[in-house]
């Protein structure tokens, strides 16, 4: 599941402007280039991002 | 042929491994840890993959799923014995011990009394690791009596129940740089060595990857410690040391994009190719163990 066009959407932490290319895929963790803040592509239909889950201590390779 | 992929959060990796799965025109379903259920009859379903690739960040969600899916009789890459061995590191040292793989000297403690006592048998410095986790994190360099008093204590007091079970391994004064090593199925593909000014040297915490040309001694060992805990595609993190080259850690779902480019080696298609190898000649799977029995 990718976006077929490029589109925007708004950071839900700083409500700036994210582009997302039209190769991102769902579950994909992209950055706001305004705050920083990592996000997680979540749908493209609606598009819908979320701030990405925190590390969790099991995380790794 | 179908390929089920599990993963948790799609990376460079997980772009990379799909890319060449479509590239041989190969079937595949993502499925995302967030939103799958298993159910203990899902044989059926699940039997419509000729293997699943398992590509979690989640240790334990990892395991998990590849426990179930083994038990189910659905060939995996990597099989859950795999993981549950390199996914906790006292379980990777303990079965390389048996293998006689050379490894720094290590110790297991419960208490900060005894794991005080364990530490000054080694000698400082000693690194202080949480048996799970990965990336060099929650990792201590201890140097003195001190340090280790106030790391045991903060850990038995502020960390969860697994913080107070410490895996205490001899440091090993590295010339700069260590060296991971690829290995699919029975050969090592390639390795890096990755250098750093700190003492720990993980590409995900700075440090640089340059090639490091794998030779038959170092092919050897490499295959004989992926072997022992239980093979597949694994990533083995290696230090130079007067006793020779020593096993550190082995990891089971490996990070592999800053080492594409310096070692000039597709590691997607090694990777690829063994999941075929997997799924038309599927390896013994280890019996089923119920979920959280560790050894």
């Amino acid at each position: 599941m990718s976006v077929t066009a490029v589109e925007t959407v708004e950071c839900p932490e700083c409500a700036g402007e994210i582009h997302l290319s039209e190769n991102v895929l769902a579950h994909e963790i992209i950055q706001c280039s305004d705050c920083g803040v990592e996000l997680e592509f979540l749908s493209t239909s609606p598009v819908e991002v979320d701030l990405a889950p925190e590390i969790e201590e099991d995380w790794g390779e | 042929m179908n390929i089920g992929i599990l993963t948790g959060r799609i990376r460079v990796e997980e772009k990379l491994l799909i890319r060449e799965i479509e590239r041989r025109n190969l079937g595949y379903e993502l499925f995302y840890d967030n939103e799958i259920t298993f159910n203990p009859r899902d044989g059926k379903s699940w039997g419509r993959f000729d293997v699943v690739l398992e590509r979690c960040v989640s240790h334990s969600r990892a395991l998990t799923s590849l426990q179930l899916l083994n038990s189910m009789g659905i060939p995996t890459v990597n099989t859950s014995m795999t993981a549950r061995i390199c996914g906790d590191k006292i379980l990777t040292a303990a079965t390389l011990a048996l293998a006689d793989i050379p490894q720094p000297e290590f110790r297991v403690a419960y208490t900060p009394e005894s794991a005080l006592i364990a530490i000054e048998e080694i000698g400082y410095p000693v690194v202080l690791k949480p048996p799970v986790g990965s990336w060099g994190r929650l990792m201590a360099k201890v140097n003195n009596r001190e340090t280790a008093e106030a790391i045991l204590e903060h850990k038995s007091t502020l960390g969860g129940v697994q913080h107070s079970v410490f895996f205490i391994q001899e440091y090993i004064e590295k010339p700069g740089r260590d060296i991971r090593a690829f290995v699919t199925g029975d050969q090592t593909i390639c390795a890096i060595q990755r250098r750093s000014d700190h003492w720990i040297t993980n590409t995900a915490r700075g440090g640089t990857a340059e090639n490091y040309p794998v030779d038959d001694a170092l092919n050897t060992l490499c295959v004989q410690a992926a072997n022992a805990v239980g093979g597949g595609v694994i990533a083995l993190d290696l230090f130079e040391s007067d006793r020779g080259m020593l096993v550190n850690e082995i990891n089971y779902t490996m990070e592999f994009r800053n080492s594409i480019e310096p070692t000039g080696v597709r590691i997607p298609e090694h990777i690829i190719d063994y999941v075929i190898q997997v799924a038309e000649h599927p390896i013994p799977q280890p019996e089923f163990e119920p979920v959280g029995v560790l050894w």
